[in-house]
């Protein structure tokens, strides 16, 4: 028996694998067993109405998918009137991704999400900041210290903090955010990115940016936990191109405690399952009794310091 | 395809499975037929409803995400699904490399299919393009509801018009128009449709596939009190109602304009609810 429980920023998880924000839903209890997820993150919950970007919302690419989904919402009360019902009758906590576009909205939606059945707060700061001329919070280090530091003040649950890939220097970004109260960060959203129809000269989403995710994505992300790791203490939740446990495994060998699985399920909706079932596997075959063993286990045996700091120089 | 990974679980009423390629022809220059093997649930599929089809690569490209296809029919005896698609792009080319003894990953039932008020007697179903297949599995649901059907099936020529047979061999009365004589511009249609009204052919009205069809359908059915039901199309991600990706525009309850997941709200809606685009 292989124990797959992980802690995350004090929440404790049956094991390490969730729904990342936005990929998930009630619709896929039609497919998988709920009980068996580490917990449920939800899409993101604003407190006003949302009706989300111009269509089309999704582009194929090369090993991933475009999204300029927009964060359509149905606001607070659906969530309390709707949501939160739901996902009472699971047994997996539910962690409630939140989005605002200033931090005095984020302060107050966490404070009014301190309700029985809400397990932890993400912090979706990877939205754009109405006070920085629409730049996302996450882009830069004092953005993100200044919501991060509101959110500690206004709730007391745990809380989570969703970084966006699309700044310099991720790891600042990260050691901002735990410096501030932060109890673990989710690394990361999606890659701003687009595509052209060369036959229409148009671009392919509706509103010409917006996010790449999936298997092309992974290498990326997966070095921005690396980064994030060796920067900051407090717990790291992978998320970028996830589809196997071997995917799961190398972000928990980068430095994860947990990871989120998003793009897959909508190519298999059954990949969360798969992914918790393959890392068990995965830790019997190899031996290990624990999987947070393998969180930052990382071999970097015959690679000497001043090896790796060339390489680095070389590389940017 | 590692199929093993993926078996029906029991207790879902959506599955993804492994199915087995019965056949693959071609219809027309432009559509393809394809039957494979399914089991429960897959075989408790609706008309209307509809799967989501991992398309295999091809030399045209390596499709990503799923493709929805509606259900052309359903055999559950002899378990069996069917398809009719059109060829289009990276997906649906894919999917036409498929041979007899094949595997075809597909997700489904999904969706909410047409239904049948037991009130009606005679029922129109209009349609033209993809139409054509999704409104074909109504010929069998409205025979065994024993509801007659007057099936106007529209296309650019003579040759590409599907579905024909089927639905006569249901007991359905098949007109067909086409772009080459103009009998499918709009208003001839629009004649064909009065009369069948003027006759009480018209209990409810059933559509796909074209948009202009569907704007003359709303107007003929406010102008009557006759209700009516559109199956509509959408590019998708999940299928699920999970992403937002595959909403349109639908007249809200309060007068206003709101979105809906085709995957999920749909892809039948009612014939008034969604607005033209």
């Amino acid at each position: 028996m292989v124990d797959l429980a992980v802690d995350i920023g004090g929440l404790r998880l049956a094991n390490p694998v969730m729904p990342a924000s936005g990929t998930f839903s009630d619709g896929l209890a039609r497919v998988i067993d709920f009980n068996r997820l580490g917990a449920f993150v939800i899409k993101t919950v604003t407190r006003e109405l949302r009706a989300g970007n111009p269509t089309p919302r999704v582009a194929e690419t090369a090993g991933g998918m475009l999204n300029s989904i927009g964060i359509p919402s149905k606001g607070i009360d659906y969530f309390f009137d709707e949501t939160l019902p739901f996902y009472k009758r699971f047994k997996p906590p539910l962690v409630v991704s939140i989005s605002a576009p200033t931090a005095d909205g984020f302060a107050s939606l966490a404070t009014e999400l301190g309700v029985s059945g809400v397990a932890a707060i993400e912090a979706n700061i990877s939205c754009p900041n109405l006070e920085e001329d629409g730049r996302a919070f996450a882009m830069t280090p004092h953005a993100t210290a200044s919501v991060v530091a509101r959110l500690r003040a206004a709730t007391k649950l745990p809380l989570w903090v969703k970084l966006t890939p699309n700044t310099g220097d991720i790891a600042d970004v990260a050691r901002a955010a735990e410096a501030n109260g932060a109890d673990a960060v989710v690394v990361a959203n999606t890659i701003l990115a687009m595509s052209i129809d060369v036959a229409t000269f148009r671009p392919r989403l509706g509103s010409v940016t917006g996010g790449l995710s999936g298997p092309a994505v992974k290498p990326v992300i997966l070095r921005q936990v690396y980064q994030c790791a060796r920067a900051v203490k407090i717990d790291i939740v992978g998320c970028g191109g996830i589809a196997t446990g071997a995917d799961a495994v190398e972000y928990m060998l980068a430095g994860a405690s947990a990871v989120q699985i998003g793009t897959a399920t909508f190519i298999h909706p059954t990949a969360l399952i798969r992914v918790i079932d393959e890392i068990e596997e995965f830790c019997n075959h190899r031996g290990f009794s624990r999987i947070s063993a393998l969180t930052g286990a990382l071999m970097r045996a015959g690679v000497d310091e001043t090896d790796l700091e060339w390489r680095q120089e070389a590389g940017e | 395809m590692m199929d093993s990974l993926y078996p029906v679980r029991e207790g879902f009423s959506v599955a993804e499975q492994s199915a087995v390629v019965i056949a693959n022809t071609a219809v027309n220059p432009e559509y393809r037929h394809l039957v494979v093997t399914a089991e429960p649930p897959a075989t408790a599929a609706l008309a209307g409803q509809f799967f989501h089809l991992l398309c295999p690569s091809s030399p045209d490209g390596n499709p990503f995400l799923r493709r929805p296809m509606s259900v052309y029919a359903v055999d559950a005896m002899r378990g069996r699904v069917e398809f009719l698609y059109k060829l289009m792009g990276a997906g649906t080319r894919g999917l036409a490399m498929l041979e007899p003894g094949d595997r075809l990953n597909m997700l489904g039932p999904l969706g909410k299919g047409f239904a049948l008020d037991p009130a009606w007697k005679h029922i129109i179903v209009l349609g033209r393009g993809v139409g054509l297949a999704t409104l074909a599995p109504l010929a069998l649901m409205a025979e065994r509801a024993s509801v007659r059907v007057t099936a106007i099936l529209s296309a650019r020529r003579p040759d590409l018009v599907m579905s024909v047979d089927l639905f006569r061999a249901r007991g359905a009365e098949v007109i067909v128009v086409n772009d080459a004589d103009h009998s499918s511009e709009v208003g001839n249609v629009e004649r064909l449709l009065r009369d069948l009204v003027a006759r009480g052919r018209a209990d409810a009205f059933f559509t796909c596939g074209s948009n202009r069809l569907l704007l003359l359908l709303q107007r003929l059915g406010n102008e009557h009190g006759i209700p009516g039901q559109v199956a509509l199309e959408q590019q998708m991600a999940c299928a699920l109602g999970m992403c937002f990706c595959c909403v349109r525009d639908f007249h809200a309850p309060n007068g206003g304009v709101e979105h809906r997941r085709v995957c999920w709200e749909g892809p039948v809606f009612g014939l008034q609810e969604p607005l033209s685009w």
